[in-house]
């Protein structure tokens, strides 16, 4: 099972060299290379350290299933014969040699085991190696007590059993994790898409298809996806998501830049070096710094695997006290069972493995989750609040009309440029319905957007300026008083000029989605940063008794987010990303709408695809399900503990089916929760 | 019954280079695969011809 770790350090407070040490001394030393991380090289690298580990464990292995099977085999007579033999010696002879066969054992395929048991215990922490490391320590001390001091045969037989079958257990485990790998590489779904130049014709393609020499072009508030080399343009790197520092960085032709970095202005074109790294941008996306925690509560099952051991412990102990006084022939049978079979990994593993499953099977359906968290606060939420601009309504609405001053071509020319710049629907909309004049590009300079007003930008240093009447500046004209439809209105060189209609394309099967979320019993509520001439529409999509809000800025609809919070909702925000990302961050659950664009907000907690914003309805229903899922898995395991611990306390359970046992349930349970959730998932049609 | 003792000390000789076998093969390497097998058999002709081999499959066809 592949795990990974991202490490970062305050150089000032503790040197490289003593994190590597920490790292050594919790039992995961580093293998330090100086090589440039290449993907082969890297992977080379992998594999050598791979094999080696799974060669020493093979040895481990053949060599614990070669003692305890002659072992098994030289205490036959003792078994049948009852500890009579006739033949003198014979049986000294066993005895011994079952001694000599169980010290390979003892030594080297133990070995493994003691060593992570005494990391753990360095570190003042129980893990679940220590009681079997007892167990084992305790079978074997008595044996060779016995053995030595000639009162008995010992229990060797049982002692390198565990060894064995542990280790096959573990094996078999690790083989059942590996299949059921939840790694999101590059397979799995990764919502974003970027424009791509093929000789000349710009191509739109999702993310995880760009290859090392691809061109790119990266337009305003859109995201690098990995590392490139700029081409053309002017480029300001924002990499306030990568670092934190908010001011951007100028960077010049041939420089490159890094994955992660956001433009900031006019488009720019990139080459790209390297193939885009999801696993990268998702651990940045997941950097606490940047973002601010959502007090999301801790699963309830951590409180439980902590105190596990002790629990352990004491029962043990208070086993091996009772046998002492009623028949202390069982004491070893009871305490080694005691020891074996409780298997806090089952409680661990079921959240683990279930939200792994899910946030694949969400990533199926096009919803890509920030981290496993995300489910448990999509299953708790009661309220939800919905973007309308490219949320509800489609990016690539049409435009209406234009009405005002008529613009000549090359005045066309210019809006089409300006807005081809920006990703926001309503410039994407204006973009495709102007054509340019061939044979002339206007030089665009220090194009802005301002988010929830419009853009600007200076065409052969005349200013130009798109948006909403407010952001014109233009009051009282007689054309700003016609609001109808959603408007931008044009203010080329300080002059008005007129204003486009542009109309709204509403999602297909919206409006039966809301009523099957209405059914389910969520509050609705819709802000739109627009004008209300979409009243009429929105409630007949929305139905009666829906909160609609226009012509909400960003801070409104934060503040509108933190009031419903007030009132203890749990807040899901649907929006597009641009002009809400507050909002998204403030609300327990922010789901980015994106449509094929680079266009990405660290602050939301999901990305869903357009297309698929009428499923929102299933993947809530099937998160509750999931939860669900872990609380009966967590049962189950329980209950198994408790039915394992009895029969183990009251000597009817032999170490060795104590044994083989413990990996069993850890085996069961992960399947148990992978097949339902996957089950749950058909159900729910997803 | 003495016999016995000789047949066990013979046994676990034989079992032993049985185990020193297999750590052997294990150190060769040939355990590093365990996935491609799976699938190389369901090709064709994928066993790395020598020379001599090749040789002979030309004239004979």
């Amino acid at each position: 099972m592949r795990k990974e770790v991202f490490i970062s350090y305050d150089p000032s407070v503790i040197s490289l060299r003593k994190v590597v040490e920490l790292l050594s001394f919790i039992g995961y030393e580093p293998n330090i290379s100086l090589n440039d991380v290449t993907a082969n090289k890297a992977a080379g690298n992998k594999i050598n350290k791979t094999v080696s580990f799974n060669r020493k464990q093979i040895y481990r292995i053949g060599v614990a299933g070669f003692c305890f099977a002659n072992i098994m085999m030289l205490s036959f007579p003792e078994y049948f014969s009852s500890g009579h033999i006739e033949e003198k010696g014979l049986k000294e002879t066993f005895t011994w040699l079952n001694l000599f066969l169980s010290i390979p054992v003892l030594l080297f395929s133990a070995s493994g085991l003691f060593i992570s048991a005494w990391k753990g215990i360095r570190q003042r922490f129980i893990n679940i190696d220590v009681p079997i490391a007892l167990a084992i320590i305790v079978t074997f001390a008595r044996s060779y007590y016995e053995i030595i001091s000639g009162h008995g045969a010992g229990y060797l037989d049982s002692g390198t059993g565990i060894v064995f079958f542990m280790l096959i257990g573990r094996w078999f485990q690790d083989k059942t994790f590996d299949s059921l790998s939840f790694d999101r590489d590059y397979r799995s779904y990764f919502p974003l898409g970027v424009t791509i130049i093929i000789d000349c014709v710009e191509k739109n393609i999702p993310v995880t298809k760009l290859k090392k020499g691809d061109h790119i072009i990266i337009r305003n508030e859109e995201m690098i996806p990995a590392d490139a080399v700029l081409l053309k343009g002017d480029a300001n790197i924002d990499y306030s998501f990568v670092s934190g520092e908010n001011a951007p960085v100028k960077k010049y032709i041939d420089e490159l830049i890094y994955a992660g970095g956001k433009q900031a202005g006019n488009a720019i074109e990139l080459e790209v070096m390297n193939a885009v790294s999801q696993s990268y941008i998702t651990e940045l996306w997941n950097n606490d710094v940047f973002n601010v925690p959502k007090n999301r509560k801790q699963s309830f099952i951590h409180p439980w695997s902590r105190y596990f051991t002790l629990v352990l412990f004491s029962i043990a102990f208070l086993t091996t006290i009772c046998w002492w006084i009623i028949d202390p022939s069982n004491i070893l049978p009871a305490l080694t069972a005691v020891l074996i079979v409780a298997c806090p990994c089952s409680l661990l593993l079921s959240a683990t493995f279930t939200f792994g499953n899910m946030l694949r099977i969400f990533g199926k359906n096009k919803l890509y989750l920030k981290n496993a968290s995300v489910i448990e606060a999509m299953a708790s939420i009661d309220c939800i609040v919905f973007d309308k601009t490219g949320t509800i309504t489609k990016p690539n609405g049409s435009v209406l009309e234009y009405a005002g001053v008529p613009l000549s071509e090359k005045e066309k020319t210019v809006l089409q440029h300006i807005s081809s710049q920006s990703k926001h629907p309503l410039s994407k909309a204006i973009a495709s319905s102007l054509h340019t004049q061939p044979g002339w590009e206007p030089l665009i300079q220090g194009f802005r957007e301002y988010p929830g007003k419009g853009i600007a930008a200076m065409a052969d240093n005349i200013p130009v300026k798109m948006g909403s009447a407010v952001f014109i500046g233009e009051t009282g004209h007689e054309l700003l008083n016609d609001d109808t439809g959603t408007q931008v209105h044009i203010q080329i060189g300080n002059a008005l000029k007129g204003r486009f209609s542009i109309s709204n394309h509403y999602r297909k099967g919206i409006r039966k989605e809301i009523s099957a979320l209405k059914r389910s019993g969520y509050d609705m509520h819709v802000l739109s940063g627009d004008n209300d001439s979409e009243k009429e529409n929105l409630h007949y999509i929305f139905g009666g008794g829906t909160n609609l809000k226009f012509r909400q800025s960003p801070a409104e609809k934060l503040a509108y987010i933190k009031q419903l919070q007030a009132s203890n909702k749990k807040v899901m925000m649907i929006g597009d990303g641009l002009n809400d990302s507050g909002a998204l961050m403030q609300a327990e659950v922010g789901i980015a709408v994106n449509d094929n664009t680079m266009q990405f907000t660290p602050a939301c907690d999901a990305i869903l695809d357009g297309d698929h914003v009428n499923s929102i309805d299933k993947l809530l229903r099937y998160a509750k399900a999931g939860k669900n899922i872990v609380r009966a898995s967590f049962i189950i395991s329980i209950l198994y503990n408790i039915a394992g611990l009895s029969f183990a306390v009251t000597a009817n359970l032999s170490p060795i089916v104590a044994a083989i046992l413990m990996p069993v349930s850890s085996i069961s349970i992960v399947l148990f929760v992978s097949i339902t959730s996957s089950l749950k998932a058909r159900h729910y049609g997803l | 019954m003495s016999a016995l003792f000789i047949l066990i000390g013979v046994s676990i000789l034989v079992a032993g280079s049985f185990l020193a076998a297999f750590l052997w093969s294990v150190s060769n390497g040939q355990y590093d695969d365990d996935y491609t097998a799976s699938v190389r058999m369901l090709f064709d002709n994928n066993i790395p011809k020598t020379p001599k081999q090749k040789k002979i499959t030309k004239t004979t066809n």
